[in-house]
């Protein structure tokens, strides 16, 4: 069974097609960051409801309508895209553009890195609800390829 | 666990779903074996090309069982019985892959019911895969 997370490709250059560069370049490019993040984390907070943990101080998670109409939420979402725009402009050094941000989320933030997956996952479904049949299985691959190696990134320098 | 009103949820989508078990469980399928390449090495003996008899049907299958379950819950391990023992003595696929198969689902279902796919729904079917797939390993060991 093919572990999609393959930390073992941390040590080596990520070799990246030219199709799954131009898709992601394609897919970021037409993506509106203010919609999106806040979807993607509020979904994340739904569907996994143990990754409030981190959120205690957010206010009404009480429930999904609470949750997706939270100003505090939508405004992290917003946040994390954005994090998420440095891999996009730098494919080729994911690995050393984390790293700094790798730290916090570890010695500060104290968030599990499986956390990571369980939000890719849901950016993944809210891209896929947007693009339709566009996303299709090569594009699904090259997407879940570049969020595969952000959150190894993000996840490499826990120790 | 799942609520009266999640269960209500997941049988009516897949109620709906159910006249385009084919469509939607070939590009589950197609979706595992693009992204998963490692889930393709148990249908080396099916022609898995996209639009193949053998995927339509086996995904046609596949989601077809899934609605099955799906309207009455509370006797997934009655209703899967003859499945889990298929799975456990004769297919004997890796239940890891029982994962990577509900997520492609869950972006099928996406790709499918875009903004209808709401978080909640998104919540209630992934509980529900879940459960399925945990059901169907149940005879492993």
């Amino acid at each position: 069974m093919q572990d999609s997370w393959n930390t073992s490709k941390v040590s080596k250059m990520v070799e990246w097609t030219d199709f799954e560069r131009a898709t992601i370049q394609d897919i970021f490019s037409k993506m509106n960051y203010e919609v999106v993040g806040p979807a993607a984390l509020s979904r994340c907070l739904v569907v996994y409801p143990w990754t409030q943990r981190y959120f205690g101080n957010f206010g009404n998670l009480y429930n999904a309508e609470a949750i997706i109409a939270n100003p505090m939420v939508a405004n992290h979402g917003k946040v994390v895209l954005h994090g998420l725009d440095r891999a996009v402009k730098n494919m080729d050094n994911i690995k050393e553009t984390y790293a700094e941000l790798s730290v916090l989320h570890s010695e500060k933030l104290h968030v599990d890195p499986d956390n990571f997956r369980l939000l890719a996952d849901c950016l993944t479904i809210v891209i896929s609800a947007q693009l339709g049949k566009a996303f299709t299985g090569d594009v699904q691959a090259a997407f879940q390829k570049f969020l595969a190696v952000v959150v190894t990134s993000l996840g490499r320098q826990y120790h | 666990m799942l609520s009266e009103k999640e269960k209500k949820l997941i049988a009516e989508i897949l109620e709906r779903l159910t006249p385009v078990a084919e469509d939607i469980g070939s590009d589950a399928l197609l979706r595992m074996f693009v992204t998963f390449p490692g889930s393709k090495t148990y249908f080396s003996h099916l022609d898995i090309s996209p639009r193949s008899a053998h995927l339509l049907s086996h995904g046609k299958k596949i989601v077809l069982a899934i609605a099955e379950g799906a309207k009455d819950i509370s006797q997934l391990t009655v209703t899967l019985a003859p499945l889990q023992t298929l799975h456990a003595y004769q297919l004997r696929i890796d239940p890891g892959n029982f994962k990577l198969f509900s997520h492609c689902m869950l972006v099928t279902l996406a790709c499918h019911m875009g903004d209808d796919f709401t978080p909640v729904a998104h919540a209630a079917i992934d509980k529900y895969l879940s459960a399925f797939a945990a059901v169907l390993a149940e005879k492993y060991r």
